[in-house]
């Protein structure tokens, strides 16, 4: 097992998959919220997470970010036992996510949010320095604004974005740094049509290397964007396999599609 | 006229960054009216307005801006500023001079001032290590549990603070031959590091740490998935927080001349609370409004209210009832009924009163 270290933070090369859960498991009280879940990721996979709510695709977010630690179990990222690491601690070895309600600062314009997700994975995290214009985080939170199509809104203040610019901050936080792997929970979830082929494009676009994992009811987004699926029930693995497989697995079309997928 | 070139810079708030920092056409016509009334007040107020009133106001003013940078930035409501200002202040009787010749040290200044400060920001800190984990309620009854410790501790400890009648005769030192008690001497002394203040907290608010402490109060959990220390953040902002209401607190030593458990109590750390959210805790000039409101009420009231037939010692009421309207009213302070004020007429039209909308951008 890796000691944490400085020399391993922000290091964009690691070995091994970019996860891996070995019979990860969460109570709260007498319910099992996640029971036995054993799971890998290569790196540059990009993998759904399906299942009705209540199955456990969010809890499996929060333990692998670490919000909250698993009852049992151990959890890897990118061969590293991360399994009891502190949330800031994970982040600063690239991995990133985004949350199905915007947690976002309200207060804060958007470049400003921005700016603290690129400073949040670099040095000055204390730096009572301002930065001024030529900053190389203020360029690349200036780059970061124009990818999902924010400029505009540059000096809104978040609290007065509309809901899908909302949604569209949330993806750009998790994108900030050098992220190597992303968790994605609930996307596309109220968006228009528009802002959906928006989000499929810019999700489609990730660099090759970069894999994520997305939780998405949104079958045309999810199985769009993956290349690898994960069905959930009850906090249990139900099935796993390529998107085809899923799609056309009756058990599955049982419990998860019925019949209004057609 | 150029009042729409005036209301499309007055409001610079974060994230509009039309000018750099040190643009000074960046500063509306408004400050450059108060800091030249503030520089030229000497030749024209009394002593008793400069040093009792003036004076105290800056130095109150201080200790309550240490609260609104945790309040106003990190959403930290901290009781504890005024003990922290009270362990510099405490410290600079100790190891400086004062009347009690057997517990002063009597070093000199240049050792003094930065052990004061020294010592104070590592009681600030530690108080902060122990306030962060709590949310709300909780962090104000920590601090306010430390505050009242620390007080009952000086008051009982003979041996280092001289229990109940702690230090007097704690004068400024005499640097470049100015007698810095002198009225207009420390109205300009305290004038300069309350000015001080006030700017590294406005500037530090739009630097990264201070981005990232608002970040803090408004998602700590966010704040974390984005790779940032919350609870490290927390406490360092305690520590930045100390070390102004440190310097308050050796300014405050000198005003009085003397620093005792009573200066120190529960009631005097309400006060700043009051002080800071009277005068609002949205801009590092709230607690600065607040310290002068507070300051003339609690020397001026004493004589409106004998002037009408009522007890002097109830002041008070007073400043009781005015916290009660100004909350009431305006739950941002003095500050927010200025902005909204502010709003309002800059959104009607002037001759017809109508609203207009918001302004070219």
């Amino acid at each position: 097992m890796a000691i944490p270290g400085v020399g391993q933070r922000l290091s964009t090369t690691g070995t091994g998959n970019a996860l891996e859960l070995r019979g990860v498991s969460r109570m709260f009280g007498a319910l099992a919220a996640l029971s036995d879940i054993t799971m890998t990721v290569n790196p540059g996979e990009r993998r759904a997470v399906l299942g009705s709510n209540g199955a456990g695709k969010t809890t499996l977010f929060n333990c692998i970010t670490g919000d909250f630690l698993p009852t049992s179990g151990t959890i890897r990222l990118f061969g590293e036992d991360v399994t009891v690491f502190p949330v800031h601690e994970r982040i600063r070895r690239g991995l990133r996510r985004t949350y199905q309600i915007s947690l976002l600062f309200g207060g804060l314009s958007v470049i400003d949010n921005i700016y603290l997700a690129c400073r949040g994975v670099s040095r000055g995290r204390f730096s009572f320095i301002r930065p001024t214009r030529r900053d190389a985080l203020m360029h690349s939170a200036e780059e970061l604004t124009n990818a999902v199509h924010l400029t505009d809104a540059r000096n809104t203040k978040v609290g007065e974005l509309s809901y899908g610019q909302q949604r569209q901050l949330e993806i750009a936080l998790a994108l900030a740094g050098a992220p190597r792997f992303i968790l994605f929970d609930e996307p596309a979830a109220g968006l228009s049509p528009t802002e959906r082929r928006e989000l499929i494009e810019i999700l489609t676009n990730l660099p090759s290397h970069m894999g994520f994992i997305i939780i998405e009811h949104d079958m045309d987004v999810a199985l769009r964007v993956a290349e690898s699926v994960t069905m959930m029930h009850n906090g249990r693995i139900f099935k796993e396999g390529s998107p085809e497989e899923i799609e056309d697995d009756p058990e599955v079309q049982e419990l998860y599609l019925g019949g209004g997928h057609g | 006229m150029a009042l729409g070139e005036n209301t499309d810079r007055y409001p610079v708030r974060s994230g509009e960054r039309p000018f750099e920092w040190w643009d000074l056409s960046n500063i509306p016509a408004q400050y450059w009216i108060v800091g030249a009334f503030l520089i030229i007040l000497p030749l024209f107020a009394s002593d008793f307005v400069l040093f009792q009133i003036f004076g105290w106001a800056f130095i109150l003013g201080m200790i309550a801006l240490s609260l609104m940078f945790l309040a106003g930035y990190g959403g930290m409501v901290s009781l504890v500023q005024l003990t922290v200002a009270g362990v510099a202040a405490y410290m600079t009787a100790i190891f400086g001079s004062s009347a009690v010749d057997t517990i002063s040290l009597g070093w000199s200044w240049w050792l003094t001032i930065p052990i004061a400060l020294v010592i104070a920001v590592i009681f600030g800190t530690i108080s902060g290590a122990l306030a962060v984990r709590t949310e709300g309620i909780y962090t104000i009854m920590i601090t306010l549990a430390i505050a009242a410790a620390f007080f009952y501790f000086t008051r009982q400890n003979y041996t280092l603070f001289n229990g109940f009648s702690g230090f007097n005769q704690v004068l400024p030192p005499e640097i470049f031959g100015v007698n810095w008690r002198s009225p207009v001497a420390f109205y300009y002394l305290a004038l300069f590091w309350a000015f001080a203040a006030y700017l590294l907290v406005l500037y530090v608010a739009r630097a990264p740490f201070g981005l990232a402490l608002q970040g803090i109060r408004d998602n700590p959990r966010r704040m974390a998935a984005l790779g940032f220390n919350v609870t490290a953040h927390r406490i360092a902002a305690y520590a930045f927080a100390s070390l102004i209401a440190g310097i308050g607190g050796i300014l405050n030593v000198w005003l009085n001349g003397q620093i005792s458990p009573g200066a120190i109590s529960v009631g005097p750390a309400i006060d700043i609370l009051v002080i800071a959210v009277v005068g609002g805790i949205a801009h590092p000039i709230g607690p600065f409004i607040g310290a002068l409101i507070f300051v003339i009420l609690r020397t001026f009231a004493l004589d409106v209210l004998v002037s009408v037939g009522l007890a002097g010692e109830r002041f008070n009421l007073l400043i009781g009832i005015g916290f009660l309207v100004i909350v009431f009213w305006s739950s941002d302070g003095v500050l927010g009924l200025w902005k909204r004020w502010r709003e309002n007429a800059g959104k009607r039209d002037p001759l017809t009163g109508r609203p207009t909308d918001g302004g070219a951008g």
